[in-house]
């Protein structure tokens, strides 16, 4: 069907999207990995000059470094926990027969779409706050001493917030992949004895695998991202103790102007990121020859 | 499904299920009431809160203090804005890579999506500096530019699965019937392609409305979207919960209400077709 003409039109029409995709990734990348080797601060322009691999010599051996990179573990792997074992709950509960689906379902999905700074904003001060929020209200009327949440537990906090957010994403297409099961399955199972924790280990669990697998690697490359909710509650502090990997190149570029150093923890950032993403490319590569 | 279940069993799961919803939207729930309160009474006990009185003031306080609608303004022109351009670009590139594939098309259409993986702050200096010396920093034609190149790679892709759902055979039956290009575009393709179309311009609209990255690290004051807007009450400056919940009410509801519609497609979009 396809024709020399028409190939050639294809390519004109894809060519405007390759090159604009091109210079956004090329231009940028390029432009971090030279800064990542010079010595260049905002505060001092005409001083930059070639430094070698000092710039990463310093970002990796600061202290904060290591904080950064266990909080942004912290982060990931606890949002991911709790929102993979929350989501598989909720899509196994979602999928049973109930009066009012269609709006449970709606009510669950809710906080996906509220902006990361509203959603930071609203648990800090609305819920969290240890004087005015919702918890301390209810704690001191039980005589109870409030929970200072972001004082004492700020990086718990965090991930409670991104939690909030991210479990109605797992839960969605969790609950997609759930409804794609074939139910005969299951009844057979059933009618053979198969008591509900044997089929959900041997046919729900198995079917969910690479749902779930998609839900990880996805929600990996968002929240290695995490900014906004660190940026509106606590600053990255109390010292470090908030600071990811993220937060702490914009510290570094955007506050302390160090060019440099800011650009060699990017050039790290995007190695991290690219381990996650190869996994991930893999998979949707596979799905696409199905 | 055939199984019969009881209405006991029915009954368990919907106070179980309905209780962990209410819990879940609780927290916009809560900010509903407390935009509906005065200052003094949003900061008292849940109990005295729902007891108080209910006045609208906040939602015009918010306004009158620091123009709310200018950045409502600018988030509407950036999400529409972005969106759009996107589809301009990405329309052509979807429909010539569903309907003449190449030996190539799936790894260009691979790469395209590798470039949705490269961290935002990897590249952000960059960026910044060139916004920077180009006078693009707070504008919102540089953020219009940049949020359609980072939710281009999701809208050629979203836009490739649903015209690869098209039969080819029914554009060829037009074909052989004596449809010029033109009108084998305008009647056959445009009426089959539009819900697809509809469905990315949704996801994309609601993406570009909460993306905090950029919109916090490359406007001021001028280009301000709401999620930049809404960062700014991060300073505690007095009593200002019940303004702050007027503000992130109106921010957030109209994004709530595109998003309830598009559930669907949001799986479609956000696993780039890995999970159906």
């Amino acid at each position: 069907m396809a024709t020399q003409h028409s190939r050639t039109a294809a390519r004109l029409m894809i060519s405007p999207a390759v090159i604009l995709l091109l210079a956004w990734m090329i231009v940028p990348l390029a432009l971090t990995i030279y800064f990542s080797f010079l010595r260049y601060n905002l505060l001092m322009p005409g001083t930059e000059a070639w430094t070698g691999w000092t710039n990463y010599y310093y970002f990796v051996t600061d202290p904060s470094f290591t904080d950064a990179i266990w909080n942004t573990l912290a982060l990931v792997g606890g949002v991911l926990i709790i929102t993979v074992g929350g989501g598989t709950l909720f899509a196994l509960l979602l999928d049973r027969p109930m009066w009012g689906q269609g709006i449970v379902r709606i009510l669950v999905i809710a906080p996906f779409f509220v902006m990361p700074t509203v959603s930071g904003l609203v648990w800090k001060n609305m819920f969290m706050n240890p004087v005015n929020g919702i918890f301390g209200h209810i704690a001191t009327s039980f005589g109870f001493e409030p929970f200072d949440f972001f004082g004492q537990a700020p990086m718990a906090s965090i991930i409670w917030i991104v939690s909030w957010q991210w479990l109605p994403f797992a839960t969605l297409i969790l609950l997609t992949a759930l409804q794609s099961l074939d139910s005969e399955q299951l009844e057979a199972a059933e009618m053979d004895g198969a008591s509900w924790l044997n089929r959900f280990w041997f046919i729900m669990l198995p079917h969910l695998a690479r749902a779930i697998t998609v839900v990880i690697l996805i929600q990996t490359i968002f929240l290695l991202s995490i900014f906004a909710e660190i940026l509106v509650t606590t600053n990255g502090g109390p010292g470090t103790a908030t600071t990811n990997l993220t937060y702490l190149i914009y510290v570094q570029s955007l506050l302390q102007y160090d060019v440099g150093a800011g650009s060699a923890g990017g050039v790290i950032a995007i190695i991290l990121a690219n381990i996650v993403a190869i996994f991930l490319m893999r998979m949707i590569g596979k799905n696409l020859d199905a | 499904m055939a199984r019969a279940v009881s209405n006991r069993e029915k009954t368990v799961t919907t106070i179980v299920a309905w209780t962990l919803g209410i819990l879940m939207f609780f927290p916009i729930l809560w900010i509903a009431i407390l935009s509906l309160k005065t200052e003094v009474d949003a900061i008292r006990g849940p109990i005295e809160v729902l007891t108080s009185g209910w006045t609208t003031e906040s939602y015009g306080a918010v306004q009158a203090r620091s123009d709310y609608f200018k950045h409502f303004t600018n988030s509407v022109v950036i999400a529409l804005g972005s969106t759009l351009l996107g589809l301009l670009i990405a329309v052509p590139a979807a429909w010539a890579m569903a309907f003449v594939p190449a030996k190539r098309t799936k790894n260009v259409l691979m790469w395209m999506l590798s470039t949705k993986m490269l961290p935002p702050v990897g590249v952000l200096i960059p960026i910044y500096l060139i916004f920077r010396d180009t006078g693009l920093l707070d504008t919102r034609t540089g953020l219009v530019i940049v949020l359609m190149l980072i939710n281009l790679p999701i809208i050629i892709w979203m836009l490739y699965t649903y015209f690869r759902e098209i039969p080819g055979e029914i554009l060829e039956a037009a074909r052989m019937d004596g449809a010029s290009l033109r009108k084998e575009v305008l009647y056959v393709l445009t009426p089959m392609a539009v819900p697809g179309i509809a469905s990315t311009v949704l996801l994309n609209v609601i993406l570009a409305w909460n993306e905090a990255f950029w919109t916090l690290n490359l406007t001021a004051s001028k280009a301000a979207p709401l999620t930049a807007f809404i960062a700014s009450y991060s300073s505690p400056e007095g009593l200002f919960y019940a303004k702050l919940s007027a503000a992130s009410v109106m921010a957030i509801a109209p994004i709530l209400i595109i998003g309830w519609f598009s559930q669907k497609q949001l799986v479609r979009g956000l696993t780039f077709g890995a999970v159906k």
